[in-house]
């Protein structure tokens, strides 16, 4: 789904600005944007697997799947760290938590679309 | 002592836990899928999940003991990643498929080549017999 990577990127670009300004704890907007971002994911990992289940494709579907829920536990626990480190460290393991999310979508799409789904 | 686990400590963990997570899924699905089929391959995938895993495990519990078991774990991991980078390369058939040490972790953005050396200087700069 675009839409993961268009709010992957906003959030990244967020957090790179926090990293270079020093900001941290991140503000009540980025958690907010976080929290858009993981509703996003749930949506797609229903959506994702309704549709591994009605679909004709040769889609690796173990794979597909872990890669679905995985995507959905990345936020919080990024989320997590970077509250019990309140420091700029802290953001930077946002964004790897970010990137990795990214990562994942790519593959996922590349997983869906690979198999002519 | 010095907190293993605080400040740059804490994105080691993430990337650490990241990279076990994905080791650990894909030796997971190669050998319950497909164990014939590259069983060198998969085994090294299995033993560098596991050693991803006790290398995150270690810099949550920054005891002595756990930073021992964290400098022999990523001190195994930089050897596996550039030994089998370059095996990879230079007898690429003893790899029929994928591990996640192949090309020096190429498909992991080279996070396998660059995170031992990453941990073992993160334990050396909170080393308690180290100045600052």
């Amino acid at each position: 789904m675009a839409l993961v990577l268009v709010l992957t990127g906003v959030a990244v670009v967020a957090t790179v600005v926090m990293i270079v300004r020093d900001e941290s704890p991140p503000g009540d907007p980025y958690f907010l944007l976080l929290g858009v971002l993981l509703v996003v994911l749930l949506v797609q990992a229903v959506v994702g697997l309704v549709a591994l289940a009605g679909t004709e494709a040769d889609v690796d579907a173990p794979t597909f799947v872990a890669y679905l829920l995985t995507a959905v536990l990345v936020v919080p626990v990024g989320a997590a760290l970077a509250l019990v480190e309140r420091s700029r460290w802290g953001s930077v393991v946002l964004l790897v938590a970010l990137l990795t999310v990214a990562a994942m979508q790519v593959r996922l799409d590349s997983l869906w679309t690979g198999a002519g789904a | 002592m010095p907190e293993l686990s605080t400040g740059p400590g804490r994105v080691l963990v993430a990337l650490y836990g990241v990279l076990g997570i994905a080791a650990t899924g894909r030796s997971a699905v190669q050998l319950l899928g497909q164990p014939e089929e590259a069983p060198l391959a998969y085994s090294l995938s299995l033993l560098a999940a596991v050693l991803y895993l006790v290398a995150t495990a270690s810099l949550l519990r920054s005891t002595p003991a756990a930073r021992r078991v964290g400098l022999v774990a990523c001190s195994v991991e930089a050897v596996g990643v550039v030994a089998v980078g370059v095996l990879s390369y230079a007898a690429s058939d003893l790899f029929p498929d994928k591990t996640v040490w192949s090309h020096f972790g190429q498909g992991y953005g080279y996070l396998p080549l660059v995170l031992p050396f990453l941990g073992l200087a993160w334990l050396r700069r909170t080393s308690p017999s180290a100045e600052g």
